[in-house]
């Protein structure tokens, strides 16, 4: 017994360091391990810290842009011409639904969906990414809004968003005007800023809202949110917001734009009112107008093509973009260029028998009245619209003299007007015809030129804006519509800086005077082609006008009866007032309105009544 | 023969035995002391981890109790008692491995649990224990280092276990179990020609492994371990953004409750078995150094308790739950800081959940057992 004690006691000390011993190598093993890990957490916390911390910020933040809110625009007495209204709209997003045609079967029944709608859902649906949302329904009205609350929930991926969407409360009255925005397209991705775009949908298309872009537009905003691991936005981090576009306040008078498209009644043309003052431009309408609205959120192509294919084209901004021949119009401007050159003077008579020959020459320049005038001055011809006086005046001035004349009043090219889409008009030269037609230049073409026919071209806009030069004596304000801006932090409209005026040379001061009363006369003159407007209450200087647009051959005459509408002559007017101290010009053209004095004027007339005596 | 010696009369007063309360309850203060400090640890971790739920917390806190209680009952239990009970135990675990099993085919994939009714139990966790008690009864039976044939059998009596849980399949608990059984042969005197033989047969194994005994979700874990840019969005997902959390937890962490990996959900299984990362991420470095300056007292403890044992199955155990409970921390810290291989191991006493915390404290119950019943022997 006392011995197996001693064997096992010695066993016992044998396997206590055998233990032991393995006690210590599994202490080494455990540091050794431990050793390991820390290393290894050393590399990640330490010396890739910087790194693993880029990781989980990429991972956490993302950056989102807050798009500003567009710029107001007003009319001279503050009326609102363009807005931002909330309206809501119906968002699907396809990567979130299942089965996208069950979805709109569905939504169809809570809402209507019309087939321009699906359509533009369709053709927005290839344009962007599976996870942006996309417009199925727009501007809900607040009984949709509340029907399609309570049943959204059946339908994931569809959402009801409310969004700024721009409005023009005047609709067609300040189309050609403000313009619209739309949604950006393709092409205009490739120019713009394309950051200082990123959350804004919108981009001026058209007008001012296309020209002032970059003032209504105003500054992106930029949001650091954090996101969890499925993108949903925790917190906002850091928010640099937006900054409003700047409010536009505008030199247009809403009122008179509508009172002149009234007038119009069911005729179509344009007509432009400029105060000779400064340039500001008071109205510049085309008749018919257009519903600016519809462009907003996306016009569907039956109503575009309705728009596109109407014989009245609405969409065409005749005031900007209507190049027609400035007929008589032109006359006062040619007299006063005789008048300068010296080639003519006040009392110079010219026998107008109702047809003017080219010396040599068998063909006959006619007069628009077949008698004829008879003997006539430059008074008398201005007054009367005697076409005889002119063929010889511009016979005798030359192409060259008239077109360096007309050129100062700025025939010919654009006035730099701040409304997007001008036209230049086209005041022919022999350069330009040689360039432009491969051909010479024909006396008998300066004779038409004489009475602003043939090649010259010119637009209402640039017709008001010559005769504003006219009635501030040769000084030439550009045009321009829109006066101040207003940013947020401004506490008043600031005004832009106006356009330096430019101050036509005069060789004798008196010649203005003289065509400033025979222009006078053509109202208030017993023979006076516009003597139907006369007006008591303050005196108007102005001139007729007819654009051919079809020519009459030879030996044959006009007969309007004759001649579908279509093709009926274009009245023109031109005129400016008071006469004494003019604060408004005018140019109206009636497509097809035959006759400046009967059709024209009154428009002219209706127009100065409103902004002169306050007509309503 | 071994409870002949136990029985020969030596005195019953040891002076080296600590007197007192926590005595008298069979209770190690300093294991104790190391563990409450972990575990508190723990939960002020999982609060942050578990987006400040106080829900959770509670829970947990309801397991701990419950834990310690069990290591409290363990701790009662004479390791005489404990070697009495070992093969019943082991015995025990076999056939309810067998009983998941079984049951395991009539459901589908893995099968763990056994539904008991009021609760849920898991066998794997009983084997945790059963095996190296079992193994440490069978060694203890002869003088050590074993023989040959007592190794092979030894190893059989490992193998059984550990092959029927990975059936199931449960790679980190086979994993658990084989180290646990593993750790008694090495602590019994395996001999060192063995083990570098092992290591040698282990290779070609593993290829043999490789090929036809993983399952294609294990495969993929090795590869993605291998390479976690494989498949960044499924599988890489979890290391990828776990090492994120620690990377960016620099040497200070971003602060308590300020983690951004874990708070925005980038961070995958942030109460369980990744709550390292988050501990990481926001205690940083030095939070680290902490929590394994715990660990390491814990386990050093365990170990001077081993050594301090005074009988060969006391020792044999001891030294191999400790060991055991290395083997938990370092798979658990290296899988979530990319240097192992993604086996679902939990944190120790940390890691939200309520299976692997009784067992573990269980163990420690059987440490203290273990330290708090010596007597005196001659030295």
């Amino acid at each position: 017994m006392a011995l197996l004690t001693k064997i096992r006691l010695k066993d016992h000390l044998r396997e206590t360091r055998l233990f032991r011993d393995r006690v210590v190598v599994a202490v080494i093993l455990v540091l050794l391990l431990v050793s390991g890990l820390i290393l290894r957490l050393i590399n990640l916390q330490i010396v890739n810290h910087d790194h693993f911390t880029t990781l989980s910020q990429d991972n956490r933040v993302k950056v989102q842009p807050l798009p500003p809110t567009r710029g107001l625009i007003y009319d001279r007495n503050g009326t609102i011409l363009a807005q931002n209204l909330p309206t809501y709209s119906l968002e699907v997003t396809p990567e979130r639904v299942e089965d996208m045609e069950k979805t709109l079967a569905g939504i169809g029944r809570i809402v209507e969906i019309s087939d321009s709608d699906r359509r533009r859902f369709e053709r927005l649906r290839k344009q962007k990414r599976r996870f942006d949302s996309i417009p199925i329904r727009i501007r809900l009205d607040p009984d949709e809004v509340a029907r399609l609350a309570v049943s959204r929930h059946r339908f994931p991926g569809v959402e009801i968003q409310a969004k700024l969407l721009r409005d023009y409360p005047l609709g067609p009255v300040t189309a050609h005007v403000i313009g619209y925005v739309g949604r950006i397209n393709q092409e205009e991705l490739k120019t713009i800023d394309t950051s200082a775009y990123s959350g804004t949908s919108h981009i001026g298309k058209n007008g001012v809202e296309k020209t002032y872009e970059e003032m209504l537009h105003g500054k992106v905003g930029l949001q650091q949110v954090e996101v969890n691991a499925l993108g949903r936005v925790i917190r906002v981090l850091q928010s640099q917001p937006p900054e409003p576009g700047r409010d536009l306040y505008l030199s247009l008078d809403a009122g008179l734009q509508a009172a002149a498209m009234e007038a119009f009644g069911d005729y179509t043309g344009g007509a432009v009112a400029i105060d000779p003052r400064n340039g500001q431009v008071l109205a510049l309408v085309s008749q018919p107008g257009y519903d600016p609205n519809l462009f907003v959120e996306g016009i569907s192509p039956k109503e575009y093509r309705a728009l596109q294919q109407s014989e009245e084209k609405p969409l065409f901004n005749r005031a900007l973009r209507g190049q027609y021949p400035p007929g008589s119009t032109v006359k006062p401007f040619i007299g006063l260029g005789g008048l300068e050159t010296g080639v003519t003077d006040i009392t110079r008579k010219t026998f107008c028998p109702g047809f003017f020959r080219l010396p040599g020459r068998k063909h006959k320049y006619r007069d628009w009245k077949k008698a004829g005038h008879g003997l006539v001055n430059l008074s008398d011809a201005i007054t009367q619209s005697c076409d005889v006086y002119y063929y010889d005046l511009a016979n005798r001035m030359g192409v060259d003299r008239l077109h360096a004349f007309l050129s100062r009043f700025g025939f010919g090219r654009r006035t730099g007007i701040d409304v997007a889409g001008e036209r230049p008009g086209l005041l022919p030269s022999r350069e330009w015809k040689r360039r432009a037609r491969k051909q010479p230049w024909y006396p008998g073409e300066t004779l038409i030129m004489g009475i602003g026919q043939g090649y010259f071209l010119s637009t209402p806009l640039q017709l008001a804006h010559a005769t504003a030069v006219l009635a501030a004596g040769g000084i030439d304000h550009p045009p321009r519509v829109v006066q101040a801006t207003l940013g947020s932090g401004d506490p008043a409209p600031v005004p832009l800086p106006p356009p330096q005026p430019v101050v036509l040379e005069k060789s004798l001061p008196g010649n203005w005077d003289d065509v400033v009363d025979a222009m006078v006369q053509v109202i208030e003159g017993r023979r006076g082609t516009a003597r139907r407007i006369r007006d008591e209450r303050y005196r108007i200087a102005g001139k007729t006008g007819t654009a051919q647009v079809f020519t009459v051959k030879q030996d044959e005459e006009y007969d309007a009866d004759k001649i579908s509408r279509k093709n009926r002559d274009h009245a023109l007017f031109i005129a400016f007032a008071p006469v004494e101290d003019p604060r408004i010009a005018v140019a109206v053209i009636v497509e097809n309105g035959e006759h400046g004095g009967s059709t024209a004027a009154p428009i002219a007339k209706r127009i100065m009544d409103y902004y002169l005596m306050g007509d309503r | 023969m071994n409870q002949a010696y136990q029985r020969s009369g030596l005195p019953e007063s040891n002076p080296t035995r600590a007197s007192g309360l926590l005595a008298d309850l069979h209770l190690d203060l300093p294991l104790l002391t190391g563990l409450i400090l972990l575990c508190g640890f723990g939960l002020v971790v999982l609060y942050s981890a578990s987006g400040q739920d106080m829900g959770q917390i509670q829970r947990q806190l309801i397991r701990l109790a419950l834990a310690f209680l069990v290591m409290f009952l363990v701790a009662q239990i004479p390791p005489v008692q404990l070697r009495r009970l070992a093969p019943w135990l082991y015995g025990l675990g076999i056939l309810l491995l067998l009983a998941v099993m079984i049951v395991g085919q009539v459901g589908k994939g893995a099968q763990r649990w056994l539904d008991l009714g009021l609760f849920r139990f898991q066998p794997s966790e009983l084997t945790k224990l059963a095996v190296p008690m079992m193994i440490a009864w069978f060694l203890a039976e002869k003088s050590l280092p074993p023989t040959w044939k007592r190794l092979a059998t030894a190893g059989i009596m490992i193998l059984v276990p550990v092959l029927l849980i990975a059936k199931q399949p449960d790679l980190g608990t086979s994993l658990l179990v084989a180290s646990a059984g593993i750790f008694v042969l090495f602590l019994a005197g395996l001999s060192w020609r063995f083990i570098v033989g092992m290591v040698l047969v282990a290779i070609p194994s593993g290829w043999v492994l490789w090929e036809w005994g993983m399952r294609e979700y294990q495969r993929n874990r090795v590869l993605t371990f291998l390479d976690p840019e494989r498949d960044p969005l499924g599988t890489g997902y979890h290391i990828i953004q776990s090492k994120i959390a620690i990377g960016s937890g620099g040497i200070y962490g971003k602060g308590w409750l300020n983690g951004t990996q874990s708070h925005l959900e980038f961070l995958p299984e942030r109460t369980t078995d990744f709550i390292f990362a988050v501990l990481s991420e926001e205690f940083g470095f030095v939070g680290i150094l902490l929590l394994l300056a715990l660990y390491l007292f814990i386990i050093f403890r365990g170990l001077y308790i081993a050594s301090h044992a005074q009988d060969t199955f006391s020792r044999l155990l001891a030294g191999a739950l400790t060991l055991v409970f290395f083997v938990y921390l370092f798979v658990n810290t290296g899988m979530v800081s990319g240097i192992l291989p993604v086996v679902g191991v939990p944190l120790p006493l940390i890691s939200y959940g309520g299976t692997s915390l009784v067992t573990i404290m269980a163990g420690f119950g059987i440490l203290m057992s273990i330290h708090t019943h010596r007597k005196l022997l001659p030295t």
